[in-house]
């Protein structure tokens, strides 16, 4: 079993305000991690460090190291982190344009269609998203045409069209259908084959059904991580076992 | 009082279109003997003769037209620029005090701008700037002829002044409200922070900088008292932006007291007419430009 990304003592602060404590956490191949806990507990924050996308905001100043393939993504160029850990973000977010274009973008300013063409590029990208059906005879048509639950398909398949080697998702069902909800989930499992996965969720349900690790979040520290069937049906510590049963959160 | 606060607002909101409505009836009837003259040939005729009764709106429109359009030209680029860098490429601090400053420009009266440009921007364009273009270009047609400092060049670049506020304060408004999520999903692809400027957040805001386009248009196409007193104020068309010229606000403002004739009078209310159709023609476009280029 490899680590495809690993984080070590990572602390993140927002000004004075310490979001995150020392937060050391593997991630492996080809597999889904969870990240659970209440509401400003920190997953985000984590999970917004991974690609480096914290440092957009002010006064942000992160601590620790991260590594992707033992490499550390504070020595690498910020624009190539985020092309090979990829975000899909809380709600669905297309760009303006047409579902093409939205998926396009990403291989076009990444100098990526030397090789193939933007069409195969993008029906690629959209077949893995589980869209191309539906989405194949109108892929000039604006991407807001689409539902919720397409839409936020398409910004899966915009985040593909780059190859990332891990994909991150910042709560990307909570703004969908129970319905939308499920296809997500699916696609999520099938797409363990091309990438790493790290999905922020609410619903532990939800953590239950796709990951295969889970890692537990409580006032800006990680409390806890393991195996997803262990954290859920035996976990170590009591305030795990706390928020998984409903006391609190 | 749901009922009443409803009533009470659809009555003001009627009264603007009654106010408006009125104001084109008032300048329909006050125009009658200059329509009755000149027909149609009032807005080809290039003729303005108090003396003879001879009257055409041709080169007001044009200087109308020319001189907003070579403000909108110096004042776009550099507006949206500024509002880019206000909005995107630097701190709240800095973009505060600067979006202040030049909130503060938009509310100085056009006359301080007027008297501003006859003490410094009409020596600055006779001395330096015309003959600079002048030697630069050669002399091509539209910077031909004796550089006055006045003219239709000279009322541009005041009228840009005056309008860049607008355009700066309104557009960075537009770039403030796009949703942080769009410029972070083109980040999240592998954007530097320039292309997701470039690429989401200004594609994302383009109605609000289109609208403030506009927005200075409008104000650039009725704006009188500062144009008076650097358009050199004579009604002719020229070619070269050098040449003194003359707009429909400035005339009305300039001659309508010394008005003596019913037809000399009822040709400026006419030309009141023209501007406002002028204003409806061209938001229109703007309307229609909106919706074509939002249609994909």
């Amino acid at each position: 079993m490899s680590s495809k990304m690993s984080a070590k003592n990572v602390s993140v602060s927002y000004g004075p305000f310490q979001a995150l404590h020392d937060v050391t956490l593997d991630f492996e191949a080809n597999k889904i991690t969870a990240l659970i806990g209440p509401s400003g507990c920190g997953k985000s924050t984590f999970l917004r460090s991974l690609n480096r996308i914290n440092e957009t905001e002010r006064d942000t100043r992160i601590e620790g190291t991260i590594t992707l393939n033992g490499e550390n993504i504070f020595d690498i160029d910020v624009t190539e982190i985020r092309r090979r850990v990829g975000m899909v973000f809380q709600r669905p977010n297309p760009f303006p344009k047409s579902i093409f274009d939205n998926v396009a973008y990403g291989p076009k300013i990444n100098g990526m269609l030397t090789g193939t063409t933007a069409e195969e590029a993008v029906e690629s990208s959209l077949r893995r998203a589980a869209l191309w059906d539906e989405v194949k005879d109108k892929l000039h048509d604006s991407a807001y045409a689409l539902s919720g639950g397409q839409q936020q398909r398409l910004c899966i398949a915009r985040a593909l069209a780059v190859n990332p080697e891990v994909l991150l998702f910042d709560e990307p069902c909570s703004a969908l259908d129970p319905i939308a909800t499920a296809r997500i989930e699916d696609l999520l499992v099938g797409l363990k084959e091309h990438c790493t996965m790290v999905i922020v969720t609410h619903n532990m349900q939800q953590a239950a059904r796709v990951a295969d690790d889970t890692g537990f979040f409580l006032l800006g520290k990680l409390i806890e991580h393991d195996k997803t069937d262990l954290i859920f049906k035996n976990p170590s510590k009591r305030e795990t076992e706390d928020y998984i049963t409903g006391r609190f959160g | 009082m749901g009922k009443l606060a409803a009533g009470v607002t659809r009555l003001f909101a009627i009264s603007i279109l009654a106010i408006t409505l009125l104001l084109v009836i008032q300048l329909w009837l006050h125009s009658y003997e200059a329509r009755q003259k000149f027909g149609l040939g009032f807005l080809t005729s290039t003729l303005w003769n108090p003396v003879t009764d001879e009257f055409g709106a041709l080169p007001f429109l044009y200087g109308t037209v020319i001189t907003s359009f070579l403000a909108l030209l110096i004042a776009v680029p550099l507006g949206v620029g500024a509002a880019i860098f206000l909005a995107e490429l630097t701190g709240p601090k800095l973009s505060e005090t600067l979006t202040f400053l030049v909130e503060l420009l938009a509310a100085v009266p056009s006359v301080i701008f007027g008297l501003l440009a006859i003490f410094t921007l009409v020596p600055f364009m006779r001395n330096y700037v015309q003959p600079g273009l002048q030697r630069v270009t050669g002399g091509i047609a539209i910077f031909s002829g004796h550089p006055y400092g006045v003219g239709y060049l000279t009322a541009g670049v005041i009228l840009a002044v005056m309008t860049f506020p607008f355009i700066i304060s309104v557009s960075r408004e537009a770039l403030l409200a796009v949703p942080r999520e769009q410029r972070e999903a083109a980040l999240a692809v592998g954007a530097t922070q320039w292309e997701a400027t470039w690429d989401a957040v200004i594609p994302f805001a383009r109605l609000g900088i289109i609208g403030s386009i506009f927005l200075a248009l409008a104000r650039a196409l009725g704006e009188t008292m500062a144009v008076t007193m650097v358009i050199g104020n004579n009604p002719s068309i020229r070619a070269s932006l050098f040449a003194p010229g003359y707009t429909i606000a400035s005339v009305i403002a300039n001659e309508f007291t010394e008005a003596t004739g019913d037809v000399y009078l009822a040709a400026l209310v006419e030309l009141g007419l023209v501007l406002f159709a002028l204003t409806i023609i061209i938001n229109g476009l703007a309307q229609l430009l909106i919706r074509v280029t939002t249609k994909r």
